[in-house]
């Protein structure tokens, strides 16, 4: 047994956090928030060239580096982390400002399918730096609800409805669709979304580090090689399960690097001639936030490594969905409430648009609730232990 | 990264749980599940016994080398037993003390003579020990110490003179560890001995301290002039500090997954008793019961990550949370039981005051978040040593 990163993994993590505290600075975040893209397109193409962390998912066979899922929490961790090493920039939250959290979470799906011809070239897409999102939720009644229908015509099938909170979806080359087919099981198409009938609109976000569109599908014609799965109500519910645990991943970070910032800055800030850091009150504030940072931690790379013992069929499903239900409960609540205690920390500065806290305070809230609240997961977790037959 | 154990752990685990299986049955049957926090003052002789049968199989000690009679257990190995221990239900150890802070102790600072003479008796489950640190004016202030120890220039005797206090089942060991001024002029965690104390003797007087459950496992010690032999301080007078300190360090979290074990019989307990009784159907209820076994699951991988560090001993950042975060769950452990229990909680099966399980949890669970450091001693330790926060101001007067 050892909980603990390998000598590969640690230099994973290392060159992540440096190439991200270089490149993603707090200056950079907050111009590719503001961009027409709503991300920086030059640092996408260097991750994908330089770093190639889009490729930790997808198998060697189609162009990618065929890793693990501690590998893609390690990159993703790193992704929502501001980093202690340079106080004057020292913001490293960006890559979900770029497009990579979108592409991970399709290749989570993509790597569920059966294999096709279709799925290994949308895989060597992908790893050739193209986003492709993935068009899931509708949020009208929980996120595994689905707003888009495919019925046959006595020509073709069509789809119809609307996918909202779709990740970098007025980015993507492609997306993949969720639908509902007549039989009312779940299909899994690729669509171009400059076809007929599609529409993605860019939705404003509070959280601008996250963008998101929205898709409707009006009666878009599409034809049998653009289906991926039939029957896919499980690889849907498992695809929502790892991307619970990729959302972890950037909770962790926002989570550390809350906690880091506002660490610093009482340290720095002096009150009744000492500095504030050398108070109680903010020193208690600060250990449970470690302890909420540490312990997001710890269930991420419990979740993850679960994550990668469910694709080798060590373990079931359940296990991988109890897994991302604790640790989303235990990720979301950790990063709000260091995001919160950091403005507190902060004080009038806190709630200014100059200090970066508040950027971090956005995405914890964004997060939060992203793919399911906090007491949609713990009730999840309770019906597994109070409803039903005793074992 | 891996979750996993190898198999030569877990052949070790089958080792364990076969000789568990063998001898915890007939006379020690009855001892099963008992004796642990809150729980300490029952069963004493049984459970005295139970640590001559375990030495007698070589299950004391385990982390001790083999020169002292241990096994020389890697830290694995020392998890995979306490783990097997509480799956077992095997009762609240008489000797834990002796085994995890006596004998590392002696091991890293005694001599060759203090460890010829102490460690063998623990090891075969005939010594039992207790500590000495507390006094009534130094709790969180552990350096307040004012407990006195005065050589004799002739026979070269230390005689102590004071009060410790929270000393557990001092009425039931044989020793106990005293941390003592022998420089009167001294302050602070300067000039403090470190002394080895045989309990049977006329100096030394006992007295229960009675819980809120209405049981008594802590003691008063009081000291008046009782004797403590040349050869028995553990390094040179004044160094008592650095060896009281040295022995927190032995505690690499081993014992963890093994008290996880005993609080997830206590949270299954809480779900059987919700389930019975419709609480299962109150939404905050389910909240609370979710957050319970998420936390618990949090405390096993922070163990995990806590126990797969380095080797150099040094704590992480995952092993300074633990106590805060155990404490804190197993307090709000307490009062879930209580509210799922609901009216119930509050009536007495038997006796005057016989508390059950529940109950005592319910109270005894203050104490967690306060002893062996209080929770906001914990807050510091981890805001001064892992985030690097300054020290509070120190008061200024004597």
């Amino acid at each position: 047994m050892k909980f603990a990163f390998t000598d590969e993994q640690q230099m994973l993590r290392d060159t992540s956090q440096a190439f991200l505290a270089d490149k993603s600075t707090s200056a950079a975040v907050r111009a590719a928030c503001v961009s027409p893209e709503h991300h920086d397109a030059e640092l996408w193409q260097s991750i994908c060239e330089e770093m190639y962390w889009q490729g930790i998912l997808i198998p060697e066979h189609v162009d990618g580096l065929g890793l693990g899922w501690v590998e893609m929490a390690i990159v993703l961790e790193a992704a929502g982390e501001r980093l202690l090493t340079s106080p004057l920039f020292a913001v490293a939250q960006s890559t979900a400002a770029s497009p990579l959290f979108a592409v991970a979470q399709s290749t989570a799906a993509l790597v569920g399918c059966p294999a096709s011809e279709m799925r290994d070239l949308l895989l060597s897409s992908l790893a050739a730096g193209n986003v492709i999102s993935l068009a899931m939720g509708n949020q009208s009644g929980g996120w595994d609800s689905v707003g888009v229908t495919a019925n046959e015509t006595s020509t073709t099938t069509v789809l119809s409805g609307e996918a909202r909170f779709v990740p970098f979806g007025f980015a993507a080359a492609k997306l993949l669709v969720v639908a509902r087919d007549a039989s009312n099981t779940l299909t899994l198409w690729v669509v171009d979304p400059q076809q007929d009938g599609v529409f993605v609109e860019p939705t404003p976000t509070m959280d601008q580090t996250r963008p998101m569109a929205t898709v409707r599908f009006e009666r878009a014609a599409v034809s049998s090689d653009q289906l991926l799965a039939t029957q896919a109500d499980e690889l849907v519910s498992d695809t929502l399960a790892l991307s619970r645990i990729l959302t972890v991943a950037d909770q962790v970070g926002v989570a550390q690097a809350s906690l880091d910032i506002s660490v610093d800055f009482t340290k720095e800030r002096k009150q009744f001639d000492r500095t504030i850091a050398s108070f109680q009150a903010i020193k208690h504030k600060a250990a449970d936030m470690m302890l909420k940072a540490e312990s997001a931690r710890s269930l991420l790379y419990y979740a993850a490594c679960t994550a990668d013992a469910w694709l080798a069929g060590e373990v079931d499903r359940d296990a991988l969905h109890e897994a991302a239900y604790m640790a989303s409960a235990c990720a979301s609540d950790a990063a709000f409430f260091n995001a919160g205690c950091g403005i507190q920390m902060h004080g009038g500065v806190g709630i200014t648009e100059e200090y970066d806290i508040q950027l971090y305070f956005k995405r914890a809230r964004a997060t939060e609730s992203y793919l399911g609240r906090p007491s949609e997961m713990r009730e999840a977790i309770a019906c597994q232990l109070l409803d039903g037959d005793v074992a | 990264m891996k979750l996993t154990f190898t198999a030569a752990d877990e052949q070790f685990r089958e080792e364990v749980a076969d000789w568990l299986n063998d001898n915890l049955r007939d006379e020690f049957a009855d001892i099963r599940y008992r004796g642990g926090p809150g729980d300490e003052h029952h069963f004493v002789d049984e459970r005295k016994a139970w640590e001559r049968r375990l030495a007698a199989g070589r299950w004391t000690c385990i982390g001790w080398p083999d020169t002292w009679g241990g096994r020389a257990a890697s830290i694995e190995q020392q998890v995979i037993f306490h783990e097997e221990y509480a799956r077992a239900g095997g009762p609240g150890r008489m000797g834990h003390i002796g085994d995890t802070l006596t004998g590392p102790t002696l091991l890293a600072f005694g001599s060759e003579e203090q460890k010829a003479k102490y460690l063998p008796p623990i090891r075969d489950g005939v010594a039992f020990w207790s500590q000495g640190y507390s006094e009534p004016g130094a709790g969180s202030d552990l350096a307040a110490i004012r407990t006195k120890a005065v050589q004799d220039e002739t026979s070269g005797q230390w005689k102590i003179t004071g009060q410790k206090v929270w000393t557990s089942l001092a009425h039931e060991s044989d020793f106990v560890f005293v941390l003592a001024r022998v420089d009167r002029e001294s302050s602070r965690h300067h000039g403090l001995g470190f002394f080895l104390v045989a309990l049977d003797q006329p100096g030394v007087t006992i007295r229960p301290i009675t819980q809120l459950t209405g049981t008594a496992e802590f003691n008063e010690v009081y000291f008046d002039d009782a004797v403590c032999d040349a050869d028995d301080i553990v390094g040179a007078p004044g160094d008592g500090w650095k060896v009281a300190m040295g022995l927190l360090g032995f505690e690499r979290g081993v014992s963890t997954l093994g008290q996880q074990m005993l609080f997830q019989t206590e949270l299954d307990e809480i779900i059987r008793i919700a389930r019975a009784n419709g609480a299962s159907r109150d939404p905050d209820i389910r909240q609370r019961i979710a957050e319970a076994h998420i936390g618990l699951k949090t405390m096993r991988y922070n163990s995990m990550r806590m126990l797969s560090g380095g080797e150099d001993g040094s704590l992480s950042r995952e092993a300074m949370i633990y106590k805060l975060y155990w404490s804190s769950w197993h307090r709000n452990l307490g009062k879930l039981a209580m509210d799922v229990l609901g009216p119930e909680a509050e009536l007495i099966e038997s006796g005057p005051y016989e508390l059950n399980k529940l109950q005592s949890l319910f109270l005894f669970t203050r104490a967690d978040t306060i002893y062996g450091g209080t929770n906001q001693i914990q807050r510091n330790l981890i805001a001064e040593r892992a985030l690097g926060m300054p020290k509070e101001p120190r008061g200024q007067g004597k």
